[in-house]
């Protein structure tokens, strides 16, 4: 087909239309970077430049004040490591149990098998919502804790429902040639099934680390120790601070770094780590996407 | 003997006879029970069980009492909701921000998704659409973040770039006329170049023998766009529509109590932020946990309606 498309560029009128639609899609990508590459100038620029607004697009004076500010802020380093404990843990435990339930619901010989995929799919239609939710979280003394935050979004059923239409796709072949050589459901759906379902389960995987990454609304509800908070919550503190009172920047004009500095690099660091990750899974968004039909 | 063998037979009545199956399938199966058993039991505690909680909406609930032995009231916590301003302004607010939203976010992955699929240099095109889709993984503190540093009074990049026209500053975040916009704009540039994946695979399934004969006939690409590539994914776009103002209810209330503040109430102010002030910040429990019921039901005869009528026209279920 693309060669047909390229034959076809040689009217005139057609060229025009390509580089007029490559022109807008390059301002569409530039628009899109843009503030990424903001942040990026502020949090290396020297802080009074900022205060006195002198940066708009590339660092003007480059120093690297506002990170070391950051990286000698032990509060910082907690939120990175809770972070990464509520990233890792709270991935693994998700992909335990989304695992092997959607093995199990995606089985035809599992017995009420509708009922479950429906108790699992309504929950995508009605939830009690935040303040039942929270209610159940105390009740449960799963608030200011690891396990709370870990536990208690483990799951989800858009996930589940996922994986299992994979699995279910999964021609039976593969599964009868495991049972001939006398494997049970856990060898199956861990030497089968699991190693066939990759790209659905590395999708998965990326909703669930990029989920807890992003996170904050329950961290900042269900934590109240500031030893446990992770990265956005404590951002988020350094971010209200600064729009509440847009003058405390200029009051603690200090000639290296400037409150915005300060938190432009924290935003920096917070974003590295999915800018690292994000090049090893894009190439399953489309595959994993359609999998699961439409979300939402 | 004979008795013996007459004992049996009604020992064999068809519901023994099931149990025995039953406990058969257990022994032969028992595995996928084990694999299933943990995630439904995280259901209940952490899904249904809140369910059960729901029921302080109709009573006067009291940490003291708990759930279960709190006095019921009926109906007084929806009256008090819906003679307060503040919540029927805050559903006013759910609505527009949601519409407006659909209204101006809708089209723009469609149109990029057409401008994609109409580039024709393979490495400009992977370039550009692993940047769009970035913003999308990005989460709402650094969003906002962003938001609040260029929107800044006196350091922001678009104030000084007023400045520089020769216009005042604007200290747009705390100008109610301002949040929408901003809110808005902010969730078109993050989502519209992820939203769009959707709209490509659907392009990339058009039939390309449409294409070539079109070629024979002498079309351009610009007609080839509008009369193959648009209407062929039609569908598509028609479902996500539904789904859209499905959920016209979901706001991306993460992003809103990052970004207004008391002065921008007027505008920004939705159900789930109302339910997590009253709730959560002022401890009205009872109060709150009836708006999230208001919220939830409306919501989900939303989506059941968008569900039975997508099924209508497409004939696929959304799931």
């Amino acid at each position: 087909m693309s060669q047909i498309m390229n034959m076809n560029l040689y009217s005139r009128g057609d060229k025009a239309f390509v580089y007029i639609n490559m022109f807008l899609v390059a301002l569409f990508t530039i628009s899109t970077l843009y503030p990424f590459i903001y942040v990026a100038s502020l949090s290396m620029s020297m802080g009074e430049a900022v205060t006195s607004g002198q940066v708009v697009l590339t660092p003007v004076q480059i120093t690297f004040a506002a990170y070391e500010k950051v990286i000698f802020d032990s509060a910082f380093w907690i939120s990175y490591r809770n972070t990464f404990i509520y990233t890792i843990g709270g991935t693994l435990t998700s992909l335990a149990f989304i695992v092997p339930c959607a093995y199990a619901l995606s089985r035809p010989q599992l017995l009420g098998r509708k009922y479950w995929n429906i108790m699992i799919a309504f929950t995508m239609w009605f939830n009690a919502g935040m303040i039942p939710f929270f209610l159940n979280m105390r009740d449960l003394g799963l608030l200011d804790s690891y396990l709370g935050i870990i536990i208690g979004f483990a799951c989800n059923a858009f996930n589940i429902i996922l994986l299992r239409n994979f699995f279910e796709a999964v021609p039976p072949s593969f599964e009868e040639a495991a049972r001939m050589d006398g494997a049970n459901d856990f060898q199956v759906l861990w030497k089968v099934f699991i190693p066939l379902a990759k790209p659905a389960i590395a999708t998965v995987t990326l909703f669930c680390i990029v989920s807890r990454w992003n996170g904050f609304f329950w961290a900042m509800v269900l934590l109240r120790d500031e030893s446990k908070v992770p990265l956005q919550v404590y951002l988020r503190q350094m971010i209200t601070q600064l729009s509440d009172d847009d003058t405390f920047s200029s009051s603690l004009l200090e000639a290296a770094y400037s409150f915005e500095t300060v938190s432009a690099a924290i935003m920096v660091c917070s974003i590295i780590p999915v800018l690292l990750i994000y090049p090893f899974v894009q190439k399953y968004f489309n595959k994993g996407i359609m999998l699961g039909g439409v979300k939402e | 003997m004979e008795n013996e063998q007459s004992y049996q037979v009604i020992n064999e009545s068809p519901r023994s006879k099931k149990l025995t199956w039953l406990i058969h399938h257990f022994q032969r199966e028992w595995r996928l029970y084990i694999m299933l058993a943990p995630t439904l039991i995280w259901f209940i505690l952490f899904l249904y069980k809140p369910m059960y909680g729901l029921q302080i909406a109709f009573k006067d609930y009291s940490v003291f009492k708990g759930i279960t032995d709190s006095p019921w009231i009926g109906l007084e916590h929806f009256y008090t909701l819906f003679e307060n301003d503040q919540f029927i302004r805050a559903i006013k607010n759910t609505v527009i921000i949601s519409g407006a939203s659909l209204l101006f976010g809708f089209p723009v992955p469609i149109i990029l998704a057409l401008m994609f699929n109409e580039i024709i240099n393979p490495k400009f095109k992977k370039t550009a659409q692993t940047i769009v889709y970035l913003p999308h993984f990005i989460s709402a503190v650094i969003i906002a973040g962003i938001v609040i540093t260029a929107f800044a009074p006196s350091t922001g990049v678009v104030n000084l770039l007023l400045n520089a026209l020769g216009y005042d500053s604007v200290y747009f975040l705390t100008k109610p006329e301002w949040f929408r916009t901003i809110f808005v704009g902010t969730g078109i540039w993050q989502e519209a170049g992820f939203n769009s994946i959707v709209f490509l695979a659907s392009i990339a399934g058009v039939n390309p023998s449409l294409y070539e004969s079109a070629v024979v006939d002498g079309a351009s690409r610009w007609q080839m766009m509008w009369k193959i590539t648009l209407p062929c994914i039609m569908p598509t776009i028609l479902i996500m529509l539904i789904i859209r103002i499905g959920n016209i209810l979901e706001v991306g209330f993460e992003m809103i109590i990052m970004l207004y503040q008391p002065a921008t109430y007027a505008t920004s102010d939705v159900i789930s932020t109302f339910i997590y002030r009253q709730g959560l910040q002022a401890a009205q429990y009872d109060l709150a946990a009836a708006a999230g019921l208001f919220n939830a039901v409306i919501a989900f005869v939303l989506v059941i309606a968008a569900n039975t009528i997508s099924k209508k026209v497409s004939r696929t279920s959304l799931w």
